[in-house]
């Protein structure tokens, strides 16, 4: 038997994580959004990750969390825009009278009161006790009812097989899947790699991530100093995605 | 005086019989082949994408459940109601109930992007769902009917039929109500957001289901060559076209309350004058072929008696609510999400764009196959068990028949509840 | 009469609404021999209860995973595929998989699982950066762990 007890096991990890930092990505400080949770412990509802947009930060011409968010996640598509997934998105929002435009990405939001699970027959789409929206693509029987429901039109089907998926993140067809504010580095005590990217790629920082229920944290700091809103605020779904500037 | 039950088997031993049914049998067929496509290669293959993501299949399915639960009407008619003309007509309507929730749920099913996991949607319930109400409502529905058909095809049982019938009638509009609460509770979406979907979907149940009942039974004894008389399509013609202008008049209120709503402009405009499909759909399919045309037919006085005209009317239902079932379900969905109202949205996944869907031939072909599902099993149960009464004439039917059919709206007041098929018979003159 | 004739109709009826492919028996499969795990000494558990109970190991793990958040867990289903993949046997492919290990029970067992196809069968080797990576004897140090990690990739399958 090869039980490691839970301190050596803690010791491994932190060593290792350390380590590959240094070995794999010399030069390379990540931000992190909190300690890695302690191997064998549960997601708590102390926690509520959150994620803050400064649209003032954000351009038009920029996607690079986009591109970071698909390479972590491997949701390449096959060239068909109608049916490959996207699971965040930059949207442009322009004013139909004076023409001010901004630009913003646009995924899952992480509702607390989420209309997929609600809406979902058998409990695959569910929220994590941390407020992570998830799919549990195990019991997902691909009856897109939480795409009907979803008013960010945050999710996507998979329409075709895929292949060489990412070891963290599988994917195959017939299920429904979306931004899981990357739930295997969060964790792990990593940034979502948009986050990451938005910040040490693009140079803008306009995106902060943490949580929402620790006063000292970066994002919690954020929001109590500038008003923030939501997409469709209006209808009370009390999202971590937040929004500045519009 | 004879003690022959009145209900009998058909004989389905001509070439036509067979050939009906192969036919159905093939749709069928087919319809399977375009489900293991569409599994085998993935929806990419279909005109869904993640704008539409629910296409022509549910069309049919959301057509097919709906009209399940009004087929039960003329059983209904005459178990709760007492309408002792109904009657012999109870088991057939039932057995349609059935059969047509079959076909509709197999459809959707196998349009699932895990049909093999129907396990996992049969024993992991979200009670919030109203999808997982909604299985709960049609296996229910599906045993309730059963025990019901049972107990009115059991001499000895009959005098249950009725709280059977009742319970039965109870469940239907529940099913119904559930079925449109589907769109009802999707706050989230313009075209749907609205508590009248589900008394909508019940008055469509009435009419598609009615309309279905009346081709399926002038049909079968065309075909059979068996008596109908003129007092029974006449009678459900009358009703037939009570229920469409029922569905007309709450088509009405669904879109003025709409427009009521500055907020849903948007989407009214875009269904009722947006010059799409939908539009057409809505005003040529829904409002004139479905709606005003059987109207005239089933009221003006020269068509009303007429069993090819309300055959016509019938047809002309199903066509319009075909074309309602598509013009909520792809219309609903083709209008874009507002994530900020007010503003001009664009993006690379199609914000702000009213969305392209074309139904695709394995999808058609899988929704067809719902219907000929149905068909298949209607037509195999009426040659096994007695379903239809062998005969229909207005002699055996009408209470009043005088030779001239009578006016034979004023009293339709059955005492003998008890009464079932069997004594019917025996107490209808002339036999 | 009439009774018996309802009742095997709705039977009938019952049966093609549920009728499910039925698995074809396995013909003359040989006995499974699965092949050596790549790195341990020792699976997660002892052999015999691993090849009786890992289905039900890895259920919970990825319900304890997935909705609970638990990671780094022994019966995690990446760790399997860490120790239980081998170089393709026809020498087509440099990398490693478990599909070989996971089927030659399985096709014997006439047992088709989903799992790869969302989970990737490939091992992590090539020094792809995976901070939770763990599991070998107790005894081991962080250094000799990453170098076996390291060295997984070209170590040959044992026969
Ligand atoms: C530390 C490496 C390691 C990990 C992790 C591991 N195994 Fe094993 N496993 C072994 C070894 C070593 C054996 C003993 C037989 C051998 O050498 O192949 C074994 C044996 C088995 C057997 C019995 C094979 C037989 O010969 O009958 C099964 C089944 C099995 N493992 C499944 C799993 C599953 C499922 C997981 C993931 C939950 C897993 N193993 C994780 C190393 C590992
Ligand atoms: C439709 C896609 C899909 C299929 C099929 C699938 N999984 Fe998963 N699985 C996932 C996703 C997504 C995760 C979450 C990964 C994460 O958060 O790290 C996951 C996580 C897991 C985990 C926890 C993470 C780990 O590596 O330990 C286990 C265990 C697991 N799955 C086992 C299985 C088994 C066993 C099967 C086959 C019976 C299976 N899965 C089939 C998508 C799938
Ligand atoms: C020692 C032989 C053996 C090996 C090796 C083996 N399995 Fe199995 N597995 C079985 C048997 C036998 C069953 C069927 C058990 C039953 O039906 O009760 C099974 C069933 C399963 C099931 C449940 C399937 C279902 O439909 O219920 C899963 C999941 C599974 N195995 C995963 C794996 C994975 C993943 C691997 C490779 C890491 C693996 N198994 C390797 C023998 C094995």
């Amino acid at each position: 038997m090869n039980r490691l007890t839970d301190a050596t096991r803690r010791k491994l990890l932190k060593g290792a994580a350390a380590l590959s930092t240094l070995a794999l990505a010399p030069g390379v400080m990540l931000v992190r959004p909190a300690v890695a949770r302690e191997t064998g412990k549960p997601a708590t509802s102390n926690v509520r990750w959150g994620l803050l947009i400064d649209t003032a930060k954000c351009d038009a011409g920029c996607d690079t969390c986009v591109t970071a968010c698909r390479t972590e996640n491997g949701w390449t598509g096959h060239d068909r825009p109608q049916t490959d997934p996207q699971w965040i998105r930059k949207v442009t929002v322009t004013d139909k009278r004076s023409g001010a435009a901004l630009s913003l990405p646009v995924m899952c939001q992480h509702c607390a009161e989420p209309p997929c699970v609600d809406v979902c027959p058998t409990g695959a789409s569910m929220k994590r006790a941390d407020g992570i929206v998830l799919v549990d693509k195990h019991i997902c029987i691909g009856c897109r009812y939480c795409m009907m429901a979803c008013p960010f039109k945050a999710r996507s089907f998979v329409h075709e097989d895929v292949t060489d998926q990412k070891p963290h993140a599988p994917r195959g067809k017939g299920t429904v899947e979306s931004c899981t504010f990357c739930v295997h580095r969060v964790d792990d005590g990593r940034m979502p790699a948009c986050v990451e990217a938005c910040t040490e790629k693009a140079g803008r920082g306009a995106m902060i991530f943490g949580d929402l229920n620790d006063p000292n944290s970066d994002i919690a700091k954020a929001v109590s100093k500038h008003v923030t809103t939501r997409i469709r605020a209006d209808l009370g779904l009390d999202q971590g995605v937040m929004y500045r500037g519009f | 005086m004879t003690s022959k039950p009145i209900l009998q088997v058909i004989d389905g031993d001509s070439a036509g019989y067979f050939t009906l049914v192969g036919w159905f049998a093939l749709f069928v067929l087919a319809g399977l082949g375009a489900a293991w496509y569409m599994e085998h290669n993935g929806h990419f293959v279909t005109g869904m994408s993640n704008q539409i993501v629910w296409g022509t299949p549910h069309v049919f399915a959301v057509f097919l459940i709906v009209a399940a639960s009004g087929a039960l009407n003329v059983a209904s008619m005459a178990s709760v109601f007492n309408k002792s003309a109904y009657k012999p007509l109870a088991p057939l309507s039932a057995l349609l109930a059935l059969a047509l929730l079959a076909g509709g749920l197999a459809v959707l099913v196998l349009d699932l992007g895990r049909p093999d996991r129907l396990i996992v949607a049969m024993t992991t319930y979200n009670f919030k769902s109203i999808f997982a109400w909604n299985i709960y409502l049609y296996t229910g529905f599906f045993f309730i009917v059963g025990v019901y058909l049972w107990l009115m095809m059991e001499r000895r049982m009959v005098r249950y039929s009725k709280p059977a019938g009742l319970f039965a009638f109870i469940w239907r509009l529940a099913l119904t109500t559930g079925t449109g609460s589907i769109f009802g509770f999707l706050v989230a979406r313009q075209a749907y957001d609205a508590a009248i979907m589900a008394p909508l979907f019940i008055v469509m149940s009435f009419s598609f289901g009615l309309a279905i009942f009346l081709l399926v039974l002038m049909a079968s004894y065309h075909w059979t060559g068996r008596p109908l008389g003129d007092y029974v399509l006449r009678r459900l013609g009358k009703l037939l076209g009570v229920f469409a202008a029922a569905v007309l008049y709450f088509t009405t209120v669904q879109h003025l309350t709409n427009l009521y709503a500055s907020e849903h402009h948007g989407v009214e405009g875009f269904i009722l004058a947006g010059g799409s499909v939908y539009t057409a759909l809505f005003w040529v399919g829904q409002v004139i072929i479905g709606g005003i045309i059987p109207l005239a037919i089933l009221f003006h006085p020269v068509t009303a008696g007429s069993r090819s005209w309300i055959g016509l009317a019938s047809a002309l239902v199903i066509i319009g609510g075909l074309a309602q079932v598509y013009v909520i379900i792809i219309g609903g969905q083709a209008f874009p999400l507002l994530l900020f109202p007010g503003m001009e949205e664009s993006s690379s996944f199609f914000d702000g764009q009213v969305a392209t869907y074309a139904p695709s031939l394995p999808e058609v072909m899988l929704g067809v196959s719902g219907v000929a599902l149905a068909l298949i099993l209607v037509a195999v149960a009426i040659k096994i068990l007695p379903f239809l009464p062998q005969t229909l004439d207005d002699a055996s039917i009408d209470p009043h028949f005088k030779a001239e059919p009578a006016e034979a709206d004023a009293s339709d007041e059955e005492e003998e509840d008890a009464a079932g098929v069997g004594e019917t018979a025996e107490a209808t003159p002339g036999t | 009469m009439k009774h018996g004739r309802i009742i095997g109709f709705l039977l009938v009826l019952l049966g093609l609404l549920l009728a499910a492919p039925m698995p074809v028996l396995a013909g003359d499969v040989p006995l499974p021999h699965p092949v050596k795990a790549v790195k341990g000494s020792q699976c997660v558990e002892p052999v015999d209860t691993m090849r009786r109970e890992h289905m039900n190991f890895l259920k919970h793990q990825r319900d304890d995973t997935l909705r609970g958040g638990i990671r780094g867990a022994k019966h995690s289903l990446r760790q399997c595929i860490d120790c239980h993949a081998i170089p393709d046997p026809k020498g087509a492919s440099k990398d490693r998989t478990v599909g070989p290990f996971c089927t030659s029970c399985h096709e014997y067992a006439a047992v088709s699982i989903d799992c790869f196809q969302c989970h990737t069968a490939k091992a992590e080797d090539g020094g792809k950066q995976s901070s939770r990576w763990r599991h070998k004897a107790g005894g081991e140090n962080l250094l000799s762990e990453l170098r076996t990690h390291l060295q997984g990739s070209t170590k040959e399958a044992r026969p």
